[in-house]
């Protein structure tokens, strides 16, 4: 699975950092960092809840 | 006693509160039928974007669909689109939409959102209110630059509105009842502090402010009319006066309904029935009182909790969220977590009004019940929401940083 996040649409709310600190962080004005587009299968669940939650639907994952 | 695991699930709401539900659904294994109905007839879209991005023109419409295509196909929906639900029967589970179909389940999620509150003016042209994409692409044609726009109603919309008119070049005019907007909500500093921005960029923000009338020629709104007997003219006048729940199709359903579908902590209405998002009252016992939430992160976390329980009653969680919103006006971002209404203290905890950015704490009792950060970078409200989410007494909270030990 590969993660990618679409940064201008981010709004900085932070919940992907909540759900998996592993693969997404913040900048200085809260827009998403991603740390890792291709996260081991143990953080799945986790990064699948991200893309979920994200209040901007920033995030789109691109199955393997 | 186990309940029958559910195969015939419908979510009457389209937005996101509803295509969370049903993603949530799929992603727990559900494999049973899946209906969404929708009133408009979009595919399932972003509201925040309405008031801001496509108000300016900074996105085509189209940026602002939650899902691709083919996201929303892997989701095997039956996809019921244009044509909202009028009634539902419990008693033989039926969900009857406006054309007279209708939908048995053996589960349903409630997540058919709010509207604008509308004045009787509210239908002369010239008028607007701003909720779908319709109404969001029709006031962005009116606001050419010169234009003189009114807006009635100072909240998180009405001024949202006003900043992106300005940028766009509009001359605007920002009419609030109340001394200093938002108050109410956010507190006088913070409300002031707001104030003060439109100022800045030129919005002419008349409060104490009470609105009679729109004033028509040929047909057309001309100004409003206040109650003191003056008017202000206008090209084109937004009514941004808050929302009412769509819940009318429920009034025979037998749910009970005060201001919204009253849920229990679970997010139920009824056995086998939830709700979720901006049309859902429940108990968060978290801050141990009844909610509803017109905020986009709730109508995503909603929905996921409501698919929860849905599917797994006997190992039902409490939805206890942390709510949260963000608003952006101009270049400033306004972030908040907690439940910042009915706070009895607003006090500011770092920054500095004056220097553009600071963080607000709120109390109730004694209890920290929310923080909201102006113009700072979001991360500073971090352990301000650990602490909310521990449940955080307000001396303890203030007592130096928070410590970020949620676990």
């Amino acid at each position: 699975m590969r993660v990618e996040v679409d940064q201008p649409k981010c709004v900085a709310s932070g919940q992907c950092v909540l759900v998996a600190p592993q693969v997404f962080d913040q900048d200085d004005e809260g827009i998403v960092q991603l740390l890792d587009a291709t996260p081991g299968p143990e953080l799945d669940e986790d990064v699948r809840e991200s893309a979920a939650i994200c209040p901007a639907a920033a995030i789109r994952l691109v199955e393997a | 006693m186990t309940s029958v695991p559910p195969r015939r699930i419908v979510v009457v709401g389209a937005s996101a509160a509803g295509l969370t539900a049903a993603e949530t659904l799929r992603r727990a294994g559900y494999d049973g039928s899946l209906t969404l109905v929708g009133g408009e007839p979009h595919p399932p879209y972003d509201r925040p974007p309405l008031s801001k991005q496509v108000l300016t023109g900074a996105w085509e419409p189209e940026r602002v669909h939650l899902r691709r295509p083919a996201d929303l196909d892997a989701l095997a929906l039956d996809l019921r689109l244009g044509v909202p639900a009028a009634a539902l029967a419990p008693a033989t589970r039926t969900v009857t939409l406006a054309d007279g179909t209708s939908l048995t389940y053996d589960g349903l999620i409630i997540a058919t959102g709010v509207r604008p509150r509308r004045l009787p003016e509210c239908d002369t042209p010239g008028v607007h209110v701003l909720r779908e994409l319709g109404d969001a692409l029709a006031l962005r044609e009116r606001l050419t630059a010169g234009g003189r726009l009114v807006v009635v109603g100072a909240g998180f919309l009405g001024a949202e509105v006003a900043a992106a008119a300005r940028t766009l070049g509009a001359t605007v005019t920002l009419v609030e009842p109340a001394p200093v907007p938002l108050a109410h909500a956010v507190g006088q500093q913070v409300g002031a502090h707001l104030a003060q921005v439109h100022r800045d960029h030129g919005v002419d923000l008349r409060t104490g402010t009470k609105v009679a009338g729109i004033t028509t020629g040929a047909g057309r709104a001309t100004g409003v009319l206040l109650s003191d007997g003056s008017t202000i003219p206008a090209d084109d006048v937004l009514i941004a006066v808050g929302s009412e729940p769509n819940t009318e199709w429920l009034e025979d359903s037998g749910l009970r309904l005060a201001d919204g579908v009253v849920c229990d902590r679970y997010s139920a209405a009824a056995p086998g029935i939830y709700a979720a998002g901006d049309v859902a009252r429940w108990h968060n016992p978290l801050f141990g009182t009844d909610m509803r939430v017109e905020h986009r992160t709730n109508a995503a976390e909603q929905g996921m909790a409501a698919a929860r329980n849905l599917l797994a009653p006997e190992q039902a969680k409490p939805f206890a969220p942390v709510p949260s919103f963000w608003s952006d006006q101009y270049d400033l971002r306004i972030q908040a977590f907690g439940h910042l209404r009915d706070h009895d203290e607003a006090r500011v905890v770092d920054g500095d009004p004056a220097d553009g950015g600071f963080l607000v704490a709120y109390r109730r009792g004694t209890a920290l019940t929310g923080a909201l950060a102006v113009g700072m970078p979001p991360r500073v409200l971090r352990p301000w929401r650990a602490a909310l989410a521990a449940g955080t007494d307000w001396t303890r909270a203030l007592d130096g940083p928070p410590e970020a030990d949620q676990t």
